[in-house]
């Protein structure tokens, strides 16, 4: 989960990283007594989690609170690469800018460890340092089981080439990110810039921060991090009922169980679907290894309600589950649809395999259900959706 | 031969007198594995009677390894509680540890994977969320469906569950030396580069399907592996073409981030090195096919 800059501002300030002081409005009015508090001027921000927002009109300095209030009347509701504005942070304005740095702590899939990168050349993409001053960007692989002591610290100080009259302070910043990076579980935190202000302290200015949704057992205020203004509803909705779902752009639902059946499912109907005018799958939904009634019923209300669905592909391979108890789940689950009063009208397209299939395809066949269609092959059924959605 | 696993093993369950733990230790049972025990601190002593077996529950790993002599433990253990399981089957230095649980948090994942390297690595982990792995007719360690198929020739290595099953059940009849999920999280224990190595060196593995997903790049760092190292055909599958970019498909691993970790990355690298890649399972399963018929 990747947070708004005012998120990540709150959490680097728990965890004693230095940052300006800063709070999140969403109405334009709320810009005036927020600014007072800040003195009299302020910096007002676009939250957007997208880059480039300056670029975009996004950042605007205020010198008076009424200035405030005009820079957030235009920014919010603005539109920045797709993204709608509709929260604005008021943070105080930066001191003179002396130095601009980078400092992160990040997850290393491939070297499963986490990486510390830093670089004296921060304010703009690291990404774009990396690739046209690679010798610029110091990168240090971090034990997991030892964390960033000072000791630590000072290695990535001086790998990077830190000046020497900031690098207690950039320490400092260090071991604090770090802190936050542990103690919230996080997949990445970044600063960006870090500045060097003309008193000589150090600042975080700007920053991300990822979380790792795995670890909410252990995080209970991550939820209230959620954009709930973001969510699709039918995301919400899936959610909701536990049900792990994504939304996409095209016309055949999809209930699957196990992520990379789902996720080969969408490949293999966007392949069919090359013949079929071009449809595409509407949604990635896993219902995972159990597969209950009550399981498939919930899953299909939320694919059903999906306006944009013209025909929907169950892709079951029974493993341990029997596809007995898949297939009566799928005629159990139409039947409390039924009940509810929600009339089905999209035609299925069911593949069951594996474990007990036999049985599973004689369950759907003797149901005979008007809507049902059975085609034993996962291309098959693949293109038989497709052909129903391109139909309709 | 096989990978990993073969008839000699001694399993125990980390988990067992769980629900979970209960009904899988009852399936790989049926399947022939040779359990010798299961973990539980606080059932030490006692014993469960699964279908006529009679399993002793152990303290802890190390007592069971003393006991038993097990050489490979898998992890029915919560979430919560995995990252003790994982370090106190590391310190007991198990050869093997099978980590099934989903939902592992990554600080955690990468805390007992640095531990076990700084133990020296005596304890080989697959996973987390994996299905485990089978060596067909020899020994069952994990939730694969022992029944999928047969022994025979093709090595398998995944990083999903369902497709796993899927090949075995399309490459059925050929049958399978090994078959190795490794997991869809974005820190594991083992990965495809491990199984190649292993397959490669394998004298009962004619073939090895690889099977990927998007995130990360494992993929392209096995395709740079596959054409230095293995000799043997590689057939490859890749999930995830439609999959959007910033969006997590089911698996805590499988995200396009920005324009790293593409389906379409991953296809061109191994093609790249020589590995046919199929467009679905089914394909993939044929070219597997006409490879084997030369």
């Amino acid at each position: 989960m990747d947070l708004f800059e005012y998120q990540a501002r709150d959490l680097f300030a728990k965890h004693d990283v230095p940052v300006l002081a800063g709070e999140v409005i969403d109405t334009p009015e709320a810009a005036r007594a927020a600014t007072e508090r800040l003195g009299g001027k302020s910096v007002v921000k676009a939250q957007v989690k997208v880059g480039g927002r300056g670029k975009a009109g996004g950042v605007k300095l205020a010198a008076t609170a009424d200035e405030a209030v005009e820079h957030a009347t235009n920014i919010l509701g603005m539109d920045i690469k797709g993204h709608t504005v509709h929260k604005v942070m008021i943070a105080e304005t930066a001191p003179e800018i002396v130095e601009e740095y980078y400092v992160s702590f990040l997850l290393d899939r491939a070297n499963r460890t986490f990486l510390s990168i830093a670089s004296v050349e921060g304010g703009m993409e690291i990404e774009e340092v990396a690739e046209t001053r690679p010798e610029a960007v110091a990168k240090t692989p971090i034990d997991a089981n030892v964390g960033v002591t000072p000791e630590v610290a000072r290695q990535i100080v001086e790998a990077a080439n830190f000046p020497a009259e900031v690098a207690d302070k950039v320490e400092n910043v260090l071991v604090t990110l770090w802190k936050t990076f542990i103690e919230e579980d996080a997949l990445l935190v970044e600063v960006n810039p870090l500045a060097k202000v003309a008193s000589g302290e150090v600042i975080a200015l700007d920053g991300k921060v990822s979380l790792d949704e795995n670890a909410e057992f252990r995080q209970p205020g991550h939820e209230a991090l959620q954009d709930k203004d973001a969510a699709n509803p039918l995301e919400a909705a899936a959610k909701e009922k536990n049900l792990n779902y994504v939304k996409l752009d095209g016309e055949v639902g999809i209930i699957g169980n196990g992520a990379g059946l789902v996720m080969s499912t969408l490949d293999v109907v966007a392949y069919a679907g090359e013949a079929h005018g071009g449809v595409k799958p509407a949604n990635f939904l896993d219902i995972g290894g159990g597969a209950s009634a009550a399981v498939m019923a919930n899953g299909l209300e939320i694919i059903l309600g999906d306006p944009d669905v013209k025909s929907v592909f169950v892709n079951v391979f029974g493993g341990i589950t029997a596809c007995d108890e898949v297939a009566n789940g799928i005629v159990q689950a139409l039947q409390l649809l039924a009940d509810k009063g929600e009339e089905v009208t999209k035609p299925l397209v069911v593949r069951l395999d594996g474990n007990n299939a036999e049985l599973g395809r004689k369950i759907l066949s003797d149901a005979n259900h008007p809507l049902v269609q059975r085609v034993d092959t996962m291309d098959g059924a693949a293109d038989k959706a497709a052909e129903l959605a391109a139909a309709k | 031969m096989a990978i990993f696993l073969d008839k000699d093993s001694k399993v125990i369950v980390q988990g067992m007198t769980g629900a979970t733990g209960m009904k899988h230790t009852k399936l790989m049972l049926a399947d022939g594995t040779n359990i010798v025990g299961g973990v539980n601190p606080r059932k030490a002593g006692t014993s469960v009677d699964i279908d006529g077996n009679e399993i002793p529950v152990f303290g802890t790993v190390a007592e069971a390894i003393e006991k038993t002599g097990a050489n490979v433990s898998v992890l029915f253990v919560p979430p919560a509680f995995a990252k003790a399981a994982v370090v106190e089957a590391i310190d007991a230095e198990i050869p093997l540890a099978v980590v099934i649980t989903e939902g592992i948090a990554v600080h955690d994942s990468a805390a007992f994977y640095a531990y076990a390297v700084s133990q020296g690595n005596k304890t080989r982990i697959i996973g987390p969320n994996c299905p485990g792995l089978i060596t067909p007719g020899q020994s069952n360690a994990g939730i694969i469906p022992g029944d999928i198929t047969k022994p025979g020739r093709i090595g398998l290595v995944s990083k999903s569950g369902t497709l796993t099953y899927q090949m075995m059940y399309e490459l059925r009849d050929i049958g399978f030396s090994s078959a190795v999920g490794i997991g869809g999280d974005p820190v594991i224990g083992t990965t495809h580069i491990d199984a190649l190595a292993a397959f490669e060196a394998d004298p009962d593995t004619d073939l090895i399907v690889m099977i990927g997903e998007i995130g990360g790049d494992a993929e392209e760092r096995a395709a740079a592996f596959i054409k230095e190292n293995v000799t043997k055909p590689v057939v490859g599958y890749v999930a995830g073409f439609t999959a959007p970019e910033g969006k997590t498909m089911g698996h805590a691993g499988a995200i396009v981030s920005g324009s790293s970790g593409t389906a379409a990355a991953k296809k061109e690298a191994l093609e790249a090195a020589g590995v046919k890649v199929g467009k679905t399972p089914t394909e993939t399963a044929k070219l597997a096919r006409e490879i084997l018929a030369g």
